[in-house]
């Protein structure tokens, strides 16, 4: 199975039954593949006119109860930025997949990249914050794509499925589970404010048409969910709120899979370059590499790194000029060696076998 | 029994932040009364808006709403209209919101002919941000940004949505207010794009510029100036010539396309 039909069988799976979208390479075949799936099970497909149009529709869906998504890539992304901080200031769980190609501009549409990871994390104006997955299989696709809905529906926040061309026009073989698990969404207590939430941060979701009558703003809001854009306090207290409900939590939802703890050279990866770097280990296995790879990005779990506890050196292969590299430098003492390769080549188990040496 | 607004209104939310004088209110109690004579209730009805004056108004109705982004509004309303078509779905909005920004989502969202009731209220200037000229603002009029007098020609909303496949389209002011509770009324009851522009003074941004010193200048400027479209039509068919400030008024279509997120 291709990747990307992966992402959108696990969808499917998920419960997911409304698609808006725009076509863009290299994301287009989740599209078709929902175009010709979602009628035959009740869903909704509709192809927007635009990608701002497309995230606007899955988050308005999203609002109706149903589980909904979009797909896209590069310049897609960019034109979705001002309603993902919608989502994220009205608490509006929804799932967007980025098959990330060479940019900036129209860059390379059939060619793989990571240098969308920065924009996925801070790329809507203001403060926020949000839940990333980045999948190393087509495997993953489909697994990874379940676990959004699920991060997206308990946190109310826009999960992303940040994976790149290589992995999303990949075909391998996969195994499709009976069964997916299925966090609810909890709903709104009867008598809570809308927008009130309890320890967890989250608040429960008021569904339109169950009577709730509730106002769903941009704006800065009380609990009540009315405007009240002026006081400093208030939306201090949100934008800490809606940080904190996902930070918080980072290291209780942290995924990532670790190969030799006891090494002193270790890789850093997620995404594609996580093959090459399983390559590298395999082929060397008297050298104990370590590889720690993530398979959630953002909020990125810093606690990982010390299950290295021998570590001298973190090289972090990438598919960018070094985003995730930045992002780990700020929480280790040890040296981060960023090892850039874009422009659609996979790095080569030479080139990463070159990067070890002068540190073993 | 008679409707009070009070049923449909978050009393807990006022004052309002319109302006004296302004012709927002007017189209909101024309769209509670024609919302409350469908007899839908509070639970199956929603009210979506973008950004702008009259995008504030379903933050003042004690139904569900959606106060979306800049322009955005009608592809946030066909994500909830396509997700649950159960749902009546009205969208306030205004002449910058929709024509300027939301232009591409006007023009598709008529296109598809969503099973949506569009009100825009259309002050032909940016009153939100303190009066900026707006793709309806008419030819020679000022604003913060026509100083001089705008040089560009105005759209005709009604003309575009006919055009681009709305079920509905129809044209009235603040001061035809029957006529505007009976279009909106008429475009609830019809399944696909419903498209109502309501020409609205706006003493503070528009008038005071624009030589409408008092509130009544404008909205008597609309009295005088409004023309049915039936006379239009026998003048031209006379071949008399039809004033250039015409304000045409009425049923610009009224027909049966086939619609999407039609209730079942």
């Amino acid at each position: 199975m291709q990747g990307n039909t992966a992402c959108a069988e696990g969808a499917l799976a998920a419960g997911c039954r409304f698609f808006g979208g725009y076509p863009i390479t290299p994301s287009t075949e989740i599209a078709e593949h929902m175009a010709l799936k979602l009628p035959k099970l009740g869903g909704v497909f509709i192809q927007m006119e635009d990608e701002i149009a497309g995230i606007a529709a899955v988050i308005g869906a999203s609002w109706t109860g149903m589980r909904a998504m979009t797909a896209t890539s590069g310049p897609g992304f960019s034109l979705m930025m001002e309603n993902i901080g919608f989502a994220a200031m009205t608490e509006t769980p929804c799932v967007l997949v980025n098959i990330q190609r060479g940019g900036p501009s129209t860059g390379q549409p059939t060619m793989s990249a990571q240098a969308d990871m920065f924009q996925c994390r801070f790329g809507s104006h203001g403060d926020y914050s949000i839940i990333a997955l980045s999948p190393a299989s087509v495997q993953e696709m489909y697994e990874l794509t379940v676990k959004a809905f699920n991060l997206a529906d308990r946190f109310r926040v826009p999960a992303f499925l940040m994976a790149d061309e290589i992995i999303g026009h990949m075909r391998e073989r996969i195994e499709i589970p009976d069964n997916v698990p299925r966090d609810e969404r909890k709903l709104l207590l009867k008598g809570v404010l809308p927008f009130h939430a309890d320890e967890d941060l989250v608040p429960g979701f008021p569904q339109f048409g169950k009577g709730y009558g509730v106002h769903v703003t941009g704006l800065t809001h009380d609990e009540r969910g009315y405007p009240c854009a002026t006081s400093p306090s208030l939306h201090e207290n949100l934008v800490k709120r809606l940080v904190a409900k996902v930070e918080s939590a980072r290291h209780e939802i942290a995924d990532y899979r670790v190969t030799n703890p006891d090494a002193e050279v270790v890789f850093i990866t997620y995404g594609s370059p996580a093959r090459t770097v399983e390559q590298l280990v395999h082929d060397h296995p008297e050298a104990g590499i370590g590889h720690l790879r993530f398979r959630l990005v953002w909020p990125f779990p810093e606690k990982a790194l010390e299950e290295f506890p021998h570590a001298r050196v973190f090289i972090v292969p990438e598919q960018n000029m070094g985003q995730m590299a930045r992002e780990i430098e700020r929480h280790t003492c040890i040296p981060v060696v960023p090892l850039p390769r874009f422009g659609g080549a996979l790095h080569t188990p030479g080139e990463l076998k070159k990067a070890m040496e002068g540190w073993r | 029994m008679a409707m009070t607004y009070s049923d449909w209104l978050r009393e807990d939310r006022l004052p309002h932040i319109y302006c004296a004088g302004c012709g927002n209110g007017t189209v909101i109690n024309c769209t509670l009364n024609a919302v409350d004579r469908m007899g839908w209730s509070k639970e199956e009805t929603v009210f979506v808006s973008g950004i702008g004056c009259s995008s504030r108004a379903p933050g003042y109705i004690v139904t569900d709403s959606l106060h979306t982004t800049h322009g955005r509004a009608l592809a946030f309303a066909t994500g909830i209209k396509m997700a649950n078509p159960d749902l009546h779905v009205v969208v306030f909005t205004g002449d910058g919101d929709l024509a300027a920004i939301g232009g591409n989502h006007f023009i598709h969202a008529c296109r598809r002919n969503i099973d949506l009731t569009v009100i825009c209220m259309n002050n032909q200037i940016y009153g939100m941000t303190g009066g900026q000229g707006s793709p309806t603002t008419p030819r020679g009029a000022l604003s913060t940004t026509t100083p001089y007098g705008s040089q560009e020609p105005a759209f005709d909303l009604c003309e575009l949505a006919s055009a681009a496949g709305a079920n509905f389209v129809s044209r009235w002011t603040s001061y035809h207010v029957k006529e505007l509770a009976r279009a909106i009324h008429t475009g609830l009851q019809i399944p696909g794009f419903s498209f109502i522009e309501a020409l609205v003074q706006c003493p503070t941004n528009y008038g005071r510029r624009n030589k409408f010193r008092q509130v009544m200048d404008q909205i008597d400027y609309f009295k005088t100036h409004g023309i049915l479209l039936q006379k239009i039509e026998r003048l031209r068919e006379e071949g008399k010539p039809i004033p250039d400030d015409a304000i045409v008024l009425g049923d610009f279509v009224h027909r049966n396309r086939t619609a999407m997120g039609v209730k079942k």
